[in-house]
């Protein structure tokens, strides 16, 4: 049998609105098999964004969601891991959401490794708004905001994340779609703060202003810098030069937010 | 034995034309009729599900 998608789907919601050729579908439907390879309670799992095209993927799906203010997905997400530790908690955002203007609430939350997953929808790019440049963006690209090019050097998430305290990070493209889910899924079932970045594209608004002539053509420069970690090991710097690398880059087991913080509790009442 | 052929629905409402399906299948299995994919020549679909998969639209569903 073909995949079901539409369990996970609520009733009526398809066509989405994304634009054609937009990777955060191929995201979505990854993020959905996941779901359901780790065989997550729908009404126990609640998916958490903030603003953006990417921040539109809970609408879809028939889970507990909540669509929030820009940036902020993860101090509501955090709300509701504290209010439900035993609820799943997955986070998805874009790469503006996440890293310009939620930049603070993401590099706290991986600090804490509070239990839960966050899928950044890595476009380099502000889409919903027009195309303005982003943490994200490589140096020299065009938005409408940097028309002769942008100065700024972008921002590496996973290492981002991994600084900053996740215990999880992982990468993948929209191009290796059925890595996509394997990845989610090895996240959720991590217990910590696990990240997995997905570079995907916005062909609208990226693809365009950088000469990019269709959205194949970005999938097809997706899957020419990815390289697996593990075959990165046996590559040479000058090899690596422009290359990203994807698969699972860092895991490791620290002392998790929610259950430290319930023995903070019984340590108050004891001191009554 | 006769090969067993997949089946390939491709849902007209949900596909926006990205040409994705039809440009990654590695056996040529799809085309573009008009703004819509469609299915030209399923004898050489080898069912690597890559279609269905990268459709960013839900619009393409193989059974193998
Ligand atoms: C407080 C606030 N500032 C600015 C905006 C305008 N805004 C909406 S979406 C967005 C950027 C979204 O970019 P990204 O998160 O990368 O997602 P994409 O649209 O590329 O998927 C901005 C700046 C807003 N909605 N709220
Ligand atoms: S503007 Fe870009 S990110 Fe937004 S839906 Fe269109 S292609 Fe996707
Ligand atoms: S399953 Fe593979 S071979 Fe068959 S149509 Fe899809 S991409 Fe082509
Ligand atoms: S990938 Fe999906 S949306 Fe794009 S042309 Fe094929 S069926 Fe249509």
């Amino acid at each position: 049998m073909a995949f079901d998608y539409d369990k996970y789907i609520r009733p009526g919601k398809l066509p989405h609105i994304w634009c054609p050729g937009c990777g955060h579908g191929i995201v979505m439907k990854g993020l959905i098999r996941a779901i359901d390879t780790v065989g997550l309670d729908t009404k126990n799992t609640a998916i958490v964004s903030g603003i953006g095209c990417a921040s539109r993927l809970p609408g879809y799906m028939d889970c507990c969601t909540l669509h929030t203010a820009h940036g902020r997905a993860a101090a509501f997400a955090t709300g509701v891991k504290m209010a439900k530790p035993e609820m799943d908690v997955i986070l998805v955002g874009g790469d503006g959401d996440g890293t310009a203007i939620g930049g603070n609430h993401f590099i706290h939350a991986c600090r804490r490794n509070i239990n839960m997953t966050y899928i950044i929808l890595n476009n380099k790019i502000y889409g919903m708004t027009g195309g303005q440049f982003s943490p994200a963006t490589p140096t020299g690209a065009k938005a409408s905001t940097t028309p002769y090019g942008n100065p700024d050097p972008a921002f590496d998430i996973a290492k981002l994340a991994i600084g900053a305290g996740a215990t999880f990070v992982a990468r993948g493209t929209s191009f290796h779609a059925n890595q996509i889910d394997k990845l989610i899924a090895e996240a959720i079932q991590h217990k910590g703060f696990s990240v997995v970045e997905i570079l995907d594209d916005c062909p609208t608004t990226y693809g365009r202003r950088n000469k990019f002539k269709s959205v194949v053509e970005m999938m097809n420069h997706l899957k020419d810098i990815a390289v697996p970690v593990k075959a990165a090991e046996k590559m040479s710097p000058e090899q690596l030069e422009g290359k990203i690398l994807t698969g699972v880059l860092f895991k490791e087991e620290r002392p998790e937010y929610t259950s430290e913080y319930a023995k903070v509790i019984e340590r108050a009442k004891a001191a009554k | 034995m006769e090969k067993k052929l997949p089946t390939i629905e491709i849902i007209e409402k949900y596909c926006k034309g990205c040409h994705i399906c039809v440009e990654f299948c590695p056996t040529k299995v799809l085309e573009m009729q008009g703004f819509v994919a469609a299915v030209k020549n399923l004898d050489a679909c080898i069912k690597c599900m890559q279609c269905e998969l990268r459709c960013p639209d839900f619009a393409i569903k193989v059974t193998p």
